[in-house]
């Protein structure tokens, strides 16, 4: 580092001593002679690398990220197309599209697929809500405001598991602090692990309480961005508060919330941890009655379970494609939204 | 802060006709009733934490009676080292820190350099590939599972580390990140002035890229952090009981078959631990990342 710095500082008289100087230092005063050829080869070598190294600079990335990403996605497709088993890994035979027909077929890809939807509506709409009403409030001048944000976003500083445990806890049937609490509300204890809708219900609310204050940190970057003089414009115009908030807030926060849509329902239709744990002992078939399993369970259950792996290669590209739909509709509901407006 | 604000300050009269005009937005004082709902919501992401240790401190049997126990009992100690040699916490630990920080550094590393060259460098494909980044964010890791799986098995590294290092190297939404934030951030004209000193790319990443970069590399990297501290999918497909990270012990824990409660809550604290040690003193810049990253991107 010294040395260097030396160098730099003295170009005229460190240029005299040829073999060491750093490559900036010889580009000067020297013209002719030997010095010209390694100046050549110098320039050569610089200019080799400025082409070079962006390409240097993105390759790790692209190596490893295709390696382990692109490339298995393929193949995952290849899978799908045959007959592959935990049990006998090299013989795999052609299927056809027999994993397909199999698996529509199957009343539990249907339930699953129905589950991963409702979960995903429970988990991400009132997420949402509860994430722009709170960073509403975090807009505000407020005392410590700091701390507040790191106490809303503590949750997401959770592990997966550590926070499933709890609230699997909480959500006992006998003895669990939600039935005790509803029960001074005069509502009867639910049985939050073999219901239906009260399952649902459960595995949404761990998802809520993990993601609503990150969520309200993006809103609140982007609250933050909108222009005073809107809301001075609003105020003069007579707005009530609540005026303001859905005639000029929530309009200019359109492509946050947007964002937060599409990267929730992402989240949602790979929704695995959660219900996993939930479940216990009967974790991978989501409840006794796969009252919760999701698609990325349900995968999990036929690939690792059940030990069928070309169909659980054939969920996970059904599971692709689903996504690709959600990701055309949203994009086809975003520009409508922009055209409208 | 406003540019007039900058310019003149702004006398006691002025200052009331702000305050009469402005509805909301930044200058409004909250009322007491804002900061009831925010001890609401505090209460609310706190709770469970907080409880996890008193349930933890409880025996089991305390913990199934009515009422649930409110305040901290004497077993903690007792549940923690339950727990600790019941799930093999030690080897989990371990095994989770070798994977997470790996993962960080190299994830931020390949994502800084990546991220430099889409912000400031010219070259052929760059905003194809740019493209191609963003596109593949939202490929959800089940599409990856069974050909890796196929794949580590035939190389014998079923149960091992590196089977659930190797597919988290890099990530998209990485990439992305330091791109976004390296456009504004990293004057090229720095980068320039070095290069016409002939400084070689490399110095100019060591020493124009990465101190520009660095506040957005801490947090990238404890992003990183809690995202493969928190991996379940594939870990738990790559690793078995005998060598697990801390969410597939967690996950044995609580579907042993006889589950002690009290331990299974001393087992997700621990679990938790480094996650929240690392986020009590980062987590102000984690804050800050996320509302800056969320701006930009």
């Amino acid at each position: 580092m010294t040395s260097s710095k030396q160098a730099l500082a003295h170009p005229a008289s460190s240029a005299e001593a040829a073999p060491g100087t750093p490559p900036g230092a010889a580009r000067g005063a020297h013209g002719g002679g030997a010095p010209a050829g390694a100046d050549s080869w110098r320039s050569r070598l610089y200019r080799w690398d400025m082409k070079a190294s962006p390409y240097a600079f993105v390759a790790p990335f692209f190596v490893l990220f295709g390696a382990f990403s692109l490339v298995p996605l393929l193949y995952t497709a290849w899978y799908s197309l045959h007959d592959v088993q935990l049990s006998a890994l090299d013989h795999q035979t052609w299927a056809g599209l027999d994993n397909y027909k199999n698996l529509f077929s199957s009343e539990f890809f249907w339930n699953a697929l129905e589950n991963t939807f409702t979960i995903g509506l429970l988990s991400t709409v009132p997420q949402l809500v509860a994430a722009l009403w709170l960073s509403h409030l975090l807009n505000y001048k407020l005392r410590g405001s700091t701390v507040w944000r790191v106490v809303m976003l503590t949750p997401y500083a959770t592990s997966v598991a550590a926070a499933t445990l709890v609230f699997t806890l909480l959500y006992s049937w006998d003895g669990g602090m939600v039935n005790w609490v509803l029960h001074f509300f005069g509502v009867d204890a639910i049985n939050w692990r073999e219901s239906d809708w009260g399952s649902q219900f459960a595995v949404s609310t761990i998802v809520i309480w993990r993601w609503t204050g990150y969520n309200a940190l993006i809103y609140l970057a982007a609250m933050q961005a909108i222009p005073v003089d809107l809301y001075e414009s609003a105020a003069l115009d007579g707005a009530s508060r609540w005026q303001q908030f859905r005639h000029v807030t929530i309009p200019q926060l359109r492509p946050t919330i947007l964002f937060t849509v599409v990267v929730s329902t992402i989240g949602a239709t790979q929704l695995f941890g959660e219900p996993l744990l939930f479940g216990g002992v009967s974790g991978s078939k989501g409840g006794s009655e796969h009252q919760y399993q999701t698609l990325g369970l349900y995968m999990y259950d036929q690939g690792w379970i059940i030990g069928n792996l070309g169909k659980a290669s054939a969920i996970a590209w059904s599971m692709f494609l689903i996504l690709l739909i959600v990701a055309a509709v949203n994009l086809l509901l975003t520009r409508r939204l922009r055209k409208s407006q | 802060m406003t540019t007039s604000e900058l310019t003149l300050p702004p006398t006691a009269e002025v200052k009331r006709e702000r305050r009469r005009v402005m509805g909301a937005g930044k200058q409004l004082h909250a009322g007491p009733l804002t900061y009831v709902v925010l001890v609401v919501f505090a209460l609310v992401s706190l709770a469970p934490l907080v409880w996890t240790a008193v349930a933890a401190s409880r025996t089991d049997r305390r913990l199934a009676e009515t009422p649930p126990p409110l305040w901290f009992g004497g077993n903690l100690f007792k549940n923690l080292q339950a727990a600790w040699d019941q799930a093999g916490l030690g080897t989990a630990m371990f095994n989770s820190l070798i994977v997470a920080g790996t993962i960080t550094v190299s994830t931020v590393l390949f994502a800084t350099l990546a991220g430099f060259a889409f912000a400031k460098l010219r070259f052929r494909f760059s905003g194809l590939l740019l493209l191609l980044t963003i596109g593949t964010m939202m490929i959800p890791p089940q599409l990856a599972v069974v050909p890796l799986y196929l794949w580590m098995s035939d190389f014998g590294w079923s149960n091992q580390l590196q089977t659930v290092i190797l597919p988290s190297l890099v990530t998209a939404f990485g990439t992305f990140f330091m791109r976004q934030y390296l456009v504004q951030a990293l004057p090229t004209e720095l980068i320039e002035a070095a290069r016409m000193d002939g400084a070689s790319s490399l110095r100019v990443v060591w020493h124009v890229v990465f101190p520009a970069a660095r506040p957005a590399m801490a947090v990238l990297g404890l992003l990183t952090f809690v995202f493969a501290w928190n991996d379940f999918l594939w870990p738990i497909i790559a690793l078995n009981q005998q060598n697990p990270t801390v969410q597939v012990a967690l996950n044995s824990l609580g579907t042993g078959y006889v589950p002690d409660q009290a331990v299974i809550m001393a087992g997700a604290l621990l679990g938790t631990l480094p996650l929240l040690i690392a986020f009590l003193l980062f987590g102000k810049q984690i804050v800050g990342g996320i509302m800056q990253g969320a701006i930009k991107g």
